[in-house]
């Protein structure tokens, strides 16, 4: 049986620049240009890529209970989210389990704009539907919204060129303006590292912006393939591959995501999904962690291979790994018992029946680039 | 340097004259692949037709490369392992994998020929 794949606003411009297409969470999505997926990660990184991330699930909240009613389903400051700005956070379930992360925006107006992962927006729908339905109106633009990201050192020389007030944005803030006569939501933020942009555009007018960042000389198509090594080289972690609904955010290292007021000290403490056995698990250390790899050889170190002591005892297992571009070097995320998370501990990776020595490193990788002004 | 030959795994071998074979992957599998990253070469040793001789690394995926007859593996390319991406840039030529032994010198005249495999390509760029 096959099932016909959804195809965002800009299908027929990735074939016709020569994009090699494959299903990604139901999608036709260019995997990478006939540029490849090297130079593409390159590119970007020296001056500036365009990614079609229409798949992802774009959210309204609206109704002066909307940033109440979110709070008790994400371990996040949203009430005082100002507005202007972009926050990012995920979805709980009771165990402290990661349903998803998303990036939620405060629009003004009790308005809140959500970008949830493609393959859990259906089910990210529902959860909002069944918990806040009758707090705020929640509506789904998945077919009415595209999303557009430009990243890269030269996205701010681009898209100020056709909108001059975004070169003022600092990282996270979040806006409404026209881009070349479009009405757009802009938000300086993205999944590479890099400053940049996402660009949230009504989908018949998708394409048009598409082709008119395309045509400005810095700007080159970018697809999944160097969005994935360009996101694990900035150490951000993939939904369904660095943590899932098995996994808590203290487990993924994503305390820094938990708002302090929503912690267990804080003025706003618990009240999402989960909350206590978070709190437990933040107070008593976790078991396992998510950390940085740097293989010492030049094999890359997939997902799914095992990670041993110097006994070869399996401590862990990599959730996300492979060459690294710009690093010019492989690297790897993994999960790893808590007591081996120390920088200097050694570990190996068991890469076809031979062990590959690994660094526990910090992450990013490479350093973020983000403007803060 | 005779005609080569080819496998349905993409691979092609040319007999040399001193009764070895050289094999390498196509043109259309480097491309399928992408940027190679990596290469881990064999061992010298026999191995039996169809065993996983060596492994290409690309930037997105892992791809096995199976050994085409059943031999002895007696050379294999020392350029790829400072420079893999000579599979991209060069696939028939500088971007060889290794030289064998043929169990059975014969066999690599049956396997397919540059007409077969072109049909075999378009058969599944069709299908």
């Amino acid at each position: 049986m096959t099932t016909e794949l959804l195809k965002t606003p800009l299908n027929a411009l990735h074939r016709e620049r020569g994009a090699k297409m494959v299903e990604f969470a139901g999608y036709d999505m260019p995997v990478q240009y006939p540029a490849g997926v090297m130079k593409e990660h390159l590119h970007t990184r020296d001056q500036a890529g365009l990614f079609d991330v229409s798949h992802m699930g774009q959210i309204l909240l609206s109704g002066p209970n909307a940033a109440k009613a979110l709070e008790t389903l994400v371990p996040v400051d949203i009430i005082d989210l100002p507005v202007g700005m972009q926050r990012y956070a995920m979805f709980t379930n009771d165990n402290g389990g990661i349903l998803d992360d998303l990036m939620v925006a405060n629009l003004g107006n009790d308005q809140l704009m959500l970008v949830v992962n493609a393959a859990c927006k259906n089910e990210d729908l529902a959860h909002l539907q069944q918990h806040i339905g009758t707090q705020c109106e929640i509506t789904p633009l998945f077919d009415e919204r595209a999303l557009l990201a430009l990243q890269g050192p030269h996205a701010v020389t681009v898209l100020a060129r056709l909108a001059p007030e975004v070169a003022k944005m600092t990282f996270m803030q979040y806006t409404s303006t026209k881009i070349d006569g479009i009405n757009c939501y802009v938000s300086r933020s993205g999944y590479t590292g890099e400053d940049g942009y996402e660009i949230s555009v009504p989908a018949d007018k998708a394409e048009a912006l598409a082709r008119r960042l395309l045509a400005e000389p810095e700007v080159a198509p970018i697809g999944l393939g160097a969005r994935d090594s360009l996101r694990l080289e900035a150490g951000l972690c993939l939904y369904g591959h660095d943590m899932d609904i098995d996994t808590t955010p203290i487990e993924a290292s994503l305390l820094w995501a938990i708002s302090k007021v929503r912690r267990a000290d804080g003025a706003r403490s618990g009240g999402f999904p989960g909350a206590d056995a978070i709190f437990a698990q933040h107070q008593s250390g976790a078991a396992r962690k998510r950390v940085g790899l740097l293989p010492q050889e030049r094999t890359p170190v997939r997902e799914g291979a095992e990670i041993v002591d110097a006994e070869g005892t399996t401590i862990g297992t990599v959730c996300s790994g492979g060459f690294g571009p710009t690093l010019s070097a492989p690297l790897a995320m993994g999960y790893v018992d808590a007591r081996f998370t120390a920088l200097e501990t050694p570990v190996w990776a068991i890469v076809r029946g031979k062990k590959v020595r690994m660094h526990l490193t910090k992450m990013p990788f490479v350093p973020a680039r983000y403007f803060r002004g | 340097m005779s005609e080569l030959r080819f496998t349905e795994d993409h691979e092609w071998l040319r007999a040399e004259t001193d009764g070895s074979v050289t094999v390498g992957i196509t043109a259309f599998a480097q491309d399928a692949l992408g940027d190679v990253v990596f290469v881990q070469l064999p061992e010298l040793q026999s191995y039996e037709k169809g065993a996983e001789a060596a492994t290409v690394e690309s930037v997105k995926a892992a791809s096995g490369v199976y050994m085409p007859l059943d031999g002895e593996i007696v050379e294999t390319n020392p350029a790829l392992d400072a420079n893999p991406e000579l599979v991209n840039e060069d696939p028939l030529g500088q971007g060889w994998f290794f030289r064998f032994i043929p169990s059975n010198p014969d066999a690599v005249g049956q396997l397919l020929t540059q007409d077969a495999y072109d049909r075999l390509i378009k058969a599944n760029a069709e299908a």
